[in-house]
């Protein structure tokens, strides 16, 4: 049966993120769920990625706006912070796009159990999205937005940025 | 839509469509919207609300000191570096106000905005006003090495909000802490002047730690010590930092500190800054 929500999960999926615009919501893990409201319209469940993203409050507009578009009048946009995001939420095929478009994707998170230790220097450069070469370098911890940091490749002399893995 | 574009300031209107926005971040909506936000049976409302609002005062205040740095950093890469720190604070402050806000029924635009200097709750550690770079990432270590154990240790809290809320500023406190103490150790373990200077700042700010560490009845977890000072021990160590032996800054004589509403000179000033358009323009939607 093809339920209002089951629609409207792929209109609200769709949505490009802001700030990443070549990935959607859903790429980027950010998309929980859609469901059925009890009074009719949907609810859609999204999670920040970061507690102060400013993309948060666009990304709800633009959800709606969509979703308005489709047909859908009554819509509700909810948050969700438990279980918190984490870059593993992000999907295989946002993996795909962000390295398409020049942006390193992240590794595993670092798994937490007990306290986290104190890492002094810099961690890992991930391999180039440009050219593969693992002969990068951490410039600076933080880009242009609070979930990428800046590196540069060796190899082929390109500045790119990479999604930090947290 | 053609018509949005003879009169721009229609785009700052709350609500507008799609690919319409003049900025990310224009209009504010309620942090914890559609959370389950009731407290559960058994929990003291008030504390919970007194002790969210402490957290929350402790980003805000920090987060406006951090602000008060952008386009004043040594380099463009710290300036994106402390403005993004500044944000995760700031978000926390928010869902953290909103929490206290939701118990106390007020908004957090109420609390961060009309409140006098009495009623905010944060420890003086924040309110500090780094004098240079090097007391910015002393400062920041200590901040972020201890709200990073409180949360932590907050994540299994008795109310599920403060709860989730802790858990998600966990990775980014993270982040900050290691942020902080790469610079301490590039720092101390540098030239003779980036050294002198690091030892100097980490003297200056070792009087506001014990505060971090009172006892606070309203506390939903607290920070164990030992686990604290062997992240410090760690950072020092690899800076060559010496551990200050300065004594602690006194509660006042009553035994009041930040918890209570007891600060420095330096918090009304913040408060002026801080609260100054929106006290000017008390009817005013942003």
């Amino acid at each position: 049966m093809v339920t209002a929500s089951s629609t409207a999960y792929g209109v609200a999926a769709a949505t490009p993120d802001p700030e990443i615009p070549m990935l959607t919501i859903e790429d980027l893990g950010i998309l929980r769920s859609v469901d059925d409201s009890p009074g009719g319209g949907v609810v859609v469940t999204i999670t920040p990625t970061y507690s102060g993203c400013p993309a948060m409050r666009e990304i709800s507009a633009d959800v709606q706006a969509r979703l308005r578009r489709a047909g859908f009048e009554r819509v509700t946009v909810a948050t969700q912070l438990a279980p918190p995001w984490s870059t593993d939420w992000i999907t295989a095929e946002g993996h795909r796009k962000l390295a398409e478009a020049g942006i390193a994707p992240p590794s595993a998170a670092p798994s937490r159990t007990g306290p986290i230790p104190v890492t002094l220097g810099h961690p890992a450069s991930p391999p180039c999205p440009r050219c593969d070469s693992p002969d990068t370098r951490l410039t600076a911890q933080f880009s242009a937005t609070a979930c990428k940091s800046l590196h540069r490749c060796d190899a082929c002399g390109e500045p790119f940025e990479a999604v930090k893995a947290l | 839509m053609g018509t949005d574009h003879d009169n721009p300031y229609d785009l700052l209107a709350e609500d507008h469509d799609e690919g319409q926005r003049w900025a990310f971040g224009t209009g504010f909506t309620d942090p914890l919207a559609g959370i389950d936000t009731s407290v559960p049976d058994g929990l003291d409302a008030g504390a919970l609300a007194r002790y969210s609002l402490a957290l929350g005062d402790d980003a805000l205040i920090y987060s406006h000191r951090l602000q008060q740095w952008v386009a004043g950093l040594p380099e463009l890469e710290e300036e994106t570096a402390v403005a993004n720190i500044a944000l995760d604070l700031l978000g926390q402050a928010r869902m953290l106000l909103a929490r206290a806000g939701g118990i106390l029924g007020q908004t957090e635009d109420q609390l961060a905005f009309f409140r006098e200097e009495k009623e905010f709750r944060n420890v003086r550690l924040a309110e500090h006003a780094d004098r240079d770079f090097a007391e910015l990432v002393v400062r920041l270590l200590m901040f972020s090495a201890w709200r990073l154990a409180l949360f932590e240790a907050l994540s299994s809290a008795a109310d599920p909000v403060l709860a989730a809320i802790a858990a998600k500023g966990v990775n980014e406190l993270a982040y900050h802490r290691d942020y902080a103490a790469s610079w301490v150790v590039r720092l101390g373990d540098g030239t003779d002047l980036s050294h002198a200077k690091t030892q100097a700042a980490l003297d200056t700010l070792w009087p506001l730690l014990a505060e971090l560490f009172r006892p606070d009845p309203d506390a939903f977890a607290a920070v164990d010590p030992g686990g604290f000072d062997a992240v410090l021990d760690t950072v020092f160590a690899a800076a060559g930092l010496d551990r200050p032996t300065t004594a602690a800054l006194a509660p006042d004589t009553s035994g009041r500190a930040g918890r209570d509403g007891v600060h420095t000179e330096a918090m009304g000033y913040i408060l002026a800054e801080l609260q100054s358009v929106a006290r000017a323009y008390p009817d005013a939607t942003w």
